[in-house]
């Protein structure tokens, strides 16, 4: 069994609390006390029916008001699979937590109204899966029992879509005509869309692999903490901690340890105090090299093979979230892995408009605004690009001033 | 990766994020078996070297003598420092007062005598077992869920957490809340704890016991809590499916004494897990209400 990770975009309008609710509710996940509450609350639909949303609805605020404002994550797994779905509210006042959410997840489920068809929203939310580079996208039209399960309505919205697509660039779309409020499709095939050949939602979602990496590059081990007993016996240990990004790392590999560019050996992996030839990606590992080298948190070992950029400069999509614009003059830290360095973000590239994704010059970088960035760093920072190897394409900042984190980027090219 | 394992190096790495990030650290440490799950995982993070925190345990003195037992053996099989916080010290400095009455308990208290010891000791962050498929407030709480100066959650006020960068950054008289098992299910735990061979305290498999009936759930008959002629008394064999306090845990009906058994149970059980616990059954917002006044 493995685990699968999703998001769900959507507004209220296109019932995505009621389609988890009903994800949940159809897979036995909800229990007699949880439906209890439920029903204690009383939220009905307009044909009586037990509202399944209020079943994500985790704040005081958001019952009474009948929305989502924060990311809620759910579980609920079946004989194949463990799910974790990330519910974000879908308004545009709320992006950064579609950002916070999607960052989190696999595959981005977008619920289209089949009697609206692909709205602004839609290409909201596309645009922001490919933005953060989400390795599939699941296009639900929903409410399809509002247009009488009409097959001409899913097929005219499907084409829209892939139209929709190509020009984001968004490769590996599925698409499955659903209703959440009447249960088709969704854990049980629809027997009033008998002309729908796919799979049901949580079928699909049981099954579904994502395409390999294009090519193999190397790993990348940033450091968190270095573990040294310093007793009698354990007089020279000395295991670099942290967790492995990428594939390949094994015994007996040159490696270099970045920022000071030094060489070494990889002499042993342990994991829980067994010795092993090789680590995986996204193991927590200890990690000793062959010679005595000084390293500490903040510090990355890489393969000598595949080695990362190494630079102080870069530019990025940014994804800001402060309600204090991006201040071009201001210090910020940028934190990356386990490194954190001081950064100014001189430059304001472009700005994005989110529903028609054309570039905007001379504009301010405001709340729950994307746009391109020059950044320059007091340090070098070990990174990648996006493209090449997500992983370590990324970074939060932080507002010094406040400790709070006000932005994510994803690094596009090196400058 | 197996979902257990891919589950077991996440937490490692936030354990490590929070030696690695914070200058002092506290492992919050209950007794349950959440909390004994997190000491595990502390050994794969750490080991051979020694924990970078201590453990410290709130006792509320209404606590199963069998998990205080427990917890004694634990850390002195581990050699880690425990450091208690007292309740009853919180009752005896007038800093609370006890509930009184056939319902009274001690977990509201508490909060205050957590937020006490976390002054005393200054600790900046504290790693807590709690899980966000328990209860609806908590699957909105982040990983590295900030308090203010005053111990509050502000659910509106969350930092974004993207990716698996944990922003550990806090102001002067803040302190963390770090929750390295938030992605775990109940089952997974009990899956886990099964896959890793996990002691735990004998209450959670099936026992005789003197049970109290309270509100409709079987309490466990101990001292402290007041019985009388209009209340019903039986013996029966139970479990606890959560331990926290005797005065807020209720037992349930089981003959689980394997792992098996009670993995076997969960699976089938149509109540979550904390359907029995008193606590939660104030309100609609009962934890979220508890979480904002700095409840773990």
């Amino acid at each position: 069994m493995d685990i699968l990770k999703f998001i769900t975009a959507g507004s209220v309008d296109d019932g995505k609390s009621t389609l988890i609710g009903r994800l949940l509710y159809d897979t036995n996940s909800v229990l007699d006390d949880q439906l209890e509450a439920i029903k204690k609350a009383n939220r009905k639909n307009n044909d009586g029916t037990v509202d399944l949303a209020i079943l994500t609805d985790g704040l005081k605020a958001e019952r009474e008001q009948g929305i989502t404002i924060d990311v809620a994550y759910k579980y609920f797994q079946t004989e194949r699979r463990k799910f974790i779905i990330a519910d974000a509210p879908g308004h545009i006042q709320y992006t950064r937590n579609m950002v916070t959410g999607a960052s989190n997840s696999d595959l981005i489920v977008i619920l289209v109204d089949a009697r609206k068809g692909v709205i602004e929203q839609t290409k909201r939310h596309s645009f922001l899966a490919k933005l953060l580079s989400m390795k599939k996208v699941l296009v639900c039209v929903n409410k399809m029992d509002m247009v009488d399960y009409d097959q001409q309505v899913f097929t005219n919205i499907k084409a829209d879509y892939e139209q929709l697509a190509d020009r984001l660039g968004l490769e590996n779309v599925d698409y499955i005509p659903v209703s959440a409020l009447k249960g088709d499709n969704i854990v049980h095939k629809s027997v009033r869309m008998t002309w729908f050949e796919g799979e049901a939602l949580l079928d699909y979602l049981e099954k579904v692999e994502f395409p390999e990496a294009k090519l193999s590059k190397g790993w990348r081990f940033p450091v968190q903490w270095v573990v040294r007993p310093q007793t009698e016996d354990l007089h020279d240990y000395r295991g670099y901690a942290g967790r492995v990004l990428g594939s390949g790392l094994r015994v007996g590999e040159e490696v270099i340890i970045l920022p000071s560019g030094v060489q070494s050996i990889v002499d042993r992996i342990e994991i829980n105090q067994q010795a092993f030839t090789e680590a995986e990606n996204g193991q927590s590992v200890i990690v000793h090299l062959s010679t005595d080298v000084d390293i500490s948190r903040g510090d990355t070992i890489i393969s000598a093979a595949h080695p990362t950029h190494s630079d102080r400069s870069f530019e990025a999509n940014i994804s800001w979230f402060d309600s204090k614009p991006l201040d071009t003059a201001q210090l910020y830290l940028l934190q990356h892995h386990s490194k954190t360095v001081k950064i100014k973000v001189p430059e304001v590239l472009y700005k994005y408009d989110v529903n028609t994704q054309e570039q905007h010059y001379g504009s301010d970088i405001k709340l729950n605004d994307i746009g391109k960035v020059f950044i320059k760093a007091a340090d070098e920072i070990p990174f990648d690009l996006q493209v090449d190897f997500p992983e370590n394409g990324r970074a939060i900042i932080i507002d010094p001033r406040t400790n709070i984190t006000v932005g994510a980027i994803t690094i596009e090219q090196v400058a | 990766m197996d979902y257990l394992d891919h589950l077991e190096a996440e937490a490692i790495y936030i354990l490590r994020e929070v030696a690695g990030q914070f200058e002092n650290p506290a492992l919050l440490f209950s007794g349950g078996k959440d909390s004994i799950t997190l000491v595990h995982l502390a050994k794969k993070a750490f080991r051979p070297g020694k924990f970078p925190f201590p453990l410290v345990h709130i006792d509320t003195g209404h606590n199963f003598p069998e998990t205080i037992s427990f917890r004694d053996q634990l850390v002195a099989e581990l050699g880690e420092q425990l450091i208690v916080g007292y309740v009853q010290d919180s009752i005896d400095q007038g800093k609370v007062v006890e509930q009184t009455g056939k319902n009274a308990s001690r977990n509201a208290l508490q909060t205050v005598t957590l937020l006490d010891t976390i002054e005393q000791y200054g600790f900046d962050a504290c790693i807590g077992g709690a899980r966000r498929d328990e209860e609806k407030a908590r699957a909105k709480e982040r990983i590295f869920s900030v308090r203010d100066e005053f111990g509050q959650w502000d659910p509106k006020r969350q930092r974004p957490e993207l990716w698996n960068i944990l922003n550990g950054k806090i102001n002067k008289g803040e302190n963390v809340r770090v929750f390295p098992i938030s992605n775990w299910t109940e089952l997974d735990v009990w899956n886990y704890i099964k896959r890793e061979n996990i002691a735990l305290p004998s209450i959670y498999f099936s026992h005789q016991r003197d049970v109290v009936l309270r509100n409709g759930q079987w309490m466990a008959a101990a001292p402290f809590l007041q019985i009388d002629g209009t209340d019903t008394v039986d013996h029966k064999s139970v479990r606890f499916r959560t331990v926290g306090d005797m005065t807020c845990t209720a037992a349930v009906d089981s003959e689980a004494v394997e792992l098996d058994d009670i993995i076997e149970e969960i699976r089938s059980s149509t109540i979550s897990e904390r359907g029995a616990r008193l606590d939660d059954k104030v309100s609609e917002a009962a934890m979220e209400e508890r979480k904002k006044q700095g409840y773990f």
